[in-house]
């Protein structure tokens, strides 16, 4: 069953067109990974997809729901761990994490006790009561990825959610959710720059580059496809060497100051 | 109702937590009862007007409710940047519930502040009637979901604060200068006196001074409806703009 059905879809922002009719499926219960490099359009057809922009032109379909008519069915079909920060730092770390459960309608008898298992899982019990702001940047995002898994949804998206993570941390998370994806039929919907993260844990990929899928299938496909030993020369091979300049808005500059502030290490 | 529950603590909880915002928000008011009350108590008593402080601290203290509520609702501005607003924008309620919740946790702060100050002008000298002070009380929170729900609609349309001087300047400011919160509306000027009748914020200022002192222009009972309205309709607008936000 598809969960998610994408067809010709397109995002206008003023003049300039950041995903431009675009299509593609989902399985459920299965883990997908959305590549493409730096202003592709990934995190747009995300925000889509979650309720959070209305596309210009196309059709979504999430868990049967269509985001723009029925976004509260669409929102009661998934979690989301965000690319940009969405904590509130001046609350502590647990209240973050209570906060998210009540408003999912999780029950305390559930609640409690896998704050605990996921706060734990991400290293972070013992800071529970410290305010996120005293946080570092890994620190936050350990907390938002510990919040994502909180509520258990049917699809579960992830926007470059180990960037700035180790690889200890980064091996515990996937696991947690490889777990999640077989015990429960979760579908995981994530985007990565790390190609051997997306190797590893997806079963498909889809290449997006300018705002176009250019190529979708198995790692394995892709590596085929391109005569190529790992996803990441399939990468290079599919979407050329050349550095993105993003054409940057004045929201993504309000964003790389943010960061500068917040010294958090995301990018 | 937990969700509205929990986003009213949130905004209690931050609120608890930023001492110095307590203090910075009662400045101003200090500074306008003491520069009126002391600059204009003589002048006030001898045109006749009887004590100015108790003519005056109610004024105050609604000033005190409405700035702290506009803040409030703004504050959604701040949400923004930060990022926390998604998270609560791709929740699995309402978002009417939402923006609900936010604003009466807003005007359970903006009340708070509004006690602090009465407290304040009880001390330099404020009188005011207990009989009808639980009316006094409900005024006040009416006057706060109004002015929340006001900064909650504007900030749904603002991405930055930039805006935040002209809407302070040009709207919050002379609702305040014109509501009778610092003169008396009788004995206005004709075109003055029209304005004045206009801003709704007249009757919340009005239904608090005459709960407290009986001074009032209007009648009580006019003064609860108009705020209840206006409150009522300032929520409304509040969540359809709330609702169409795009993150
Ligand atoms: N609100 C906006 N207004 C104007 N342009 C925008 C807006 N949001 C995104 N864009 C532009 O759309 C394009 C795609 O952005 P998007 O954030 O989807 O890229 P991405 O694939 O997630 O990239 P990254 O890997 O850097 O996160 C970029 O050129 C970006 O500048
Ligand atoms: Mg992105």
């Amino acid at each position: 069953m598809k969960i998610i059905d994408v067809k010709g879809v397109s995002k206008k922002f003023g003049n300039f067109e950041a995903v431009k009719n675009i299509s593609f499926a989902v399985e459920q219960g299965t883990i997908f990974a959305f590549l493409g490099p730096n202003g592709a359009g990934k995190t747009t057809t995300i925000k889509m997809l979650t309720t959070l922009l209305h596309p210009t032109d196309g059709s979504i379909s999430l868990n049967g729901f269509d985001p723009v008519h029925h976004p509260e069915q669409a929102r009661h079909s998934f979690g989301i761990v965000f690319q940009d920060p969405s904590l509130d730092t001046e609350l502590t770390a647990y209240e973050n994490m209570e906060f998210h459960a009540v408003l999912y309608g999780v029950k305390s008898d559930v609640y409690k006790p896998r704050i605990q298992e996921l706060m734990e899982l991400v290293d972070l019990w013992d800071r529970k009561d410290s305010l996120v702001k005293d946080f570092s940047g890994g620190m936050k995002r350990r907390l938002e990825i510990a919040r994502g898994l909180l509520h258990h949804p049917k699809v579960l998206f992830l926007d470059e959610p180990t960037l700035g993570l180790d690889p200890q941390t980064r091996n515990h998370i996937w696991g947690y959710i490889q777990n999640l994806n077989k015990k429960e039929g979760l579908t995981v919907f994530f985007t990565t720059h790390y190609m051997d993260e997306a190797d590893r844990v997806a079963n498909t990929v889809s290449i997006i580059d300018h705002g176009k899928i250019i190529s979708s299938g198995s790692p394995e496909e892709l590596k085929q496809k391109t005569n190529t030993k790992s996803l990441e020369e399939a990468f290079l091979a599919l979407t050329g060497n050349e550095v993105r300049h993003e054409e940057a808005s004045s929201k993504d500059s309000m964003r790389q100051a943010r960061r500068m502030w917040q010294g958090g290490n995301r990018r | 109702m937990n969700t509205i529950y929990i986003l009213w603590l949130r905004q209690l909880k931050r609120y608890f937590r930023s001492k110095s915002r307590i203090f910075a928000s009662l400045a101003q008011p200090l500074l306008f009862l003491f520069a009126f009350g002391y600059g204009f108590s003589s002048i006030f008593a001898r045109a006749g007007g009887g004590n100015y402080i108790n003519f005056l601290a109610p004024g105050i203290i609604s000033m005190s409710v409405m700035f702290t509520a506009v803040f409030s609702g703004i504050e959604i501005i701040w949400d923004k940047q930060f990022g926390f607003l998604k998270e609560t924008l791709v929740a699995p309620v309402s978002r009417f519930n939402i923006m609900l919740g936010r604003t009466i946790g807003g005007s359970t702060v903006a009340f708070i502040q509004g006690l602090i100050v009465l407290l304040i002008t009880l001390l330099v000298g404020f009188r005011p009637s207990l009989s009808l002070l639980f009316f006094a009380l409900v005024f006040m929170f009416l006057l706060a979901l109004f002015f929340t729900a006001l900064g909650t609609a504007i900030a749904s349309k603002l991405d930055d604060m930039q805006g935040f001087p002209l809407i302070m300047n040009f709207l919050v400011m002379p609702l305040f200068f014109l509501s009778g919160a610092l003169f008396p509306v009788a004995g206005l000027p004709k075109i003055f006196s029209y304005i004045v009748k206009l801003n709704p914020l007249t009757y919340a200022v009005d239904g608090i001074r005459g709960t407290m002192n009986g001074m009032h222009a209007f009648s009580l009972t006019l003064d609860f409806f108009v705020v209840v309205i206006v409150a009522v309709v300032c929520i409304w607008i509040g969540s359809l703009l709330f609702r169409s936000i795009e993150a």
